[in-house]
């Protein structure tokens, strides 16, 4: 058995800035990380960060998550365990990993989970031809690992991601035939549809994916317009030849670590489906257990690296050893996410926020 | 039309330039047309021209008696929508960011192209930078005709001749 003060699952932008204060608490913490590098996402963000320089704005994520790692570089407190997969997590705080094809046991005072999202997918004739991916997949062959898997490419959904993968695809050298979305209005940054468009890019609302055409592989894409229902408009179809469709319609919380512990969760559709229930502090129904980042609900890289620092924060308190600064950096991250969510882009997420923490208090 | 195809109407782009006097020297035309948090333009400005009040999500302004033209926005903004332009008589000169592979040389004539992607014009490079604090954003100056000063946004290379 291994023993920690703090286990944290999940080595990206909330696990690593999580640890980060944990770290300098002087507390004994453990990264579990099942890639076998350190960023989460932001090792395939070549595109720099909107934000304030809190959110090390104006860096481009692959940067950030370099720096991340250099703040929690010389700890000599911090084990990090890489390819390394969390398998069984228990109520007293038990959790079994497999590293290497070798199971262990870490017993830790308090965990933190930062687990972050996977990708949503649609249902379409056809959707499992080779060469459809999702934008995390085509981002990592592409960004991380300079590999090109096709010529041309169609995009599906208009939010940030879809926008700036497109965008990342143009820069390596793929041409992008249109992005369609399916709402009268292009769901990210106007200024990331700026982008596409000057650079010759289609960008269509209320356009759907009908069928996928290919015999060993995507050939083509059917493409229809849909009404304000969602309703496919007769006479519409249009046949796109491309070998590359690129599906990016959204993310969904990777809860499911927290349900094996019992940790109440619930279905909160603007924090983009299950999520664990925390308070006021990310801490779980289940004392001693956190959570945060797009894991308690879906919101940008930078709200991630604000909550990471929080939860870690909170965790160095209930283990009754704040951190020296605790009272200042609190009310710093606090003030920063409440700045960030406090726009026309954060409402949604402080909907669902609301409603995690209604469903907390009457569960 | 901004929110469905990403090309912004002409009087709100209008909106952002400023008179031709006052282009006599390279001003910040920031076209950022949406509350959205950032900031990094007014906090990497050097003199404090550009302003976001009064919170994160508001939109820049630009205060442009006190814009010295530096250049140091245009590749801090991470939604590359800041270029410099100025009016000298018949020619406009742009300081625009470039992220593409695609690498031009400085006296060649390129293809200028507008907000929605077309091709309007040709443009002669002037001068390509890309100094460590750019953060690899290219900055290329152009020239162009002065009647496109509301309708160049970047530049595209002439391929085959």
């Amino acid at each position: 058995m291994i023993y920690t003060d703090v286990l944290i699952v999940g080595g990206g932008p909330s696990g690593l800035t999580a640890a980060k204060m944990c770290c300098e608490a002087g507390l004994s913490t453990i990264i579990v990380e099942r890639s076998h590098i350190l960023g989460g996402q932001l090792t395939k963000q070549t595109h720099k960060f909107f934000g304030s320089k809190d959110q090390y704005a104006k860096m481009r994520g692959i940067d950030i998550a370099v720096k991340l790692q250099e703040d929690i570089a010389s700890f000599n407190t911090l084990t990090m365990m890489l390819e390394t997969t969390v398998v069984g997590l228990y109520e007293d705080k038990v959790v079994t990993i497999l590293q290497h094809n070798e199971y262990k046991k870490i017993k830790a005072k308090a965990i933190i989970l930062a687990t972050g999202a996977s990708e949503k997918f649609l249902a379409f004739e056809n959707n499992d031809l080779p060469q459809i991916v999702g934008a995390g997949a085509l981002q990592t062959l592409v960004n991380l690992y300079q590999v090109i898997p096709g010529k041309s490419m169609v995009m599906i959904g208009s939010g940030n991601i879809g926008l700036i993968v497109s965008y990342q695809m143009l820069q390596a050298g793929i041409e992008v035939k249109k992005v369609i979305e399916a709402t009268d209005r292009i769901g990210g940054y106007k200024v990331h549809a700026s982008k596409l468009k000057r650079l010759g890019v289609d960008i269509q609302t209320r356009k759907t994916i009908k069928r996928a055409i290919g015999k060993d592989q995507l050939e083509a894409v059917e493409i229809v317009s849909i009404d304000e229902n969602f309703k496919e408009i007769e006479g519409t179809s249009e046949i796109i030849e491309t070998d590359l469709l690129c599906v990016s319609v959204g993310l969904s919380p990777l809860h499911q670590l927290a349900s094996m512990m019992n940790c109440q969760t619930t279905y909160i559709s603007e924090l983009g489906g299950y999520v664990p229930l925390i308070d006021d502090y990310f801490q779980c129904s289940v004392p001693g257990v956190f959570a945060c980042g797009d894991m308690v609900g879906i919101e940008e890289a930078s709200s991630a690296m604000m909550e990471g620092y929080l939860a870690g924060l909170y965790t160095c308190n209930y283990l009754n050893q704040p951190h020296l600064e605790a009272e200042s950096l609190i009310s710093h991250y606090e003030n920063q996410l409440y700045e960030l969510r406090n726009g026309l882009f954060g409402r949604k997420t402080l909907r669902g926020i609301e409603k995690r923490k209604e469903n907390l208090i009457h569960a | 039309m901004l929110n469905s195809t990403g090309v912004p109407d002409k009087d709100q782009v209008v909106s952002r330039f400023f008179d031709e006097k006052i282009l006599s020297s390279y001003k910040a035309i920031i076209e950022c047309y949406e509350d959205i948090p950032c900031n990094p333009c007014a906090t990497s400005c050097p003199v404090s021209a550009i302003t976001i009040a009064p919170d994160i999500h508001a939109q820049p302004v630009v205060d442009p008696s006190v814009c010295t033209g530096c250049s140091i926005c245009v590749t801090s903004c991470p939604g590359l929508a800041i270029m410099l332009a100025t009016v000298m008589e018949d020619k406009a000169r742009f300081k625009i960011p470039y992220e593409m592979n695609e690498s031009f040389e400085k006296g060649t004539e390129v293809h200028a192209i507008d907000r929605s992607g077309e091709i309007i014009g040709v443009a002669k490079v002037l001068n390509v930078s890309n100094y460590p604090h750019q953060l690899k954003t290219r900055l290329i100056t152009v020239e162009v005709d002065a009647s496109l000063l509301h309708d160049f946004i970047t530049i595209r290379g002439i391929q085959h001749g």
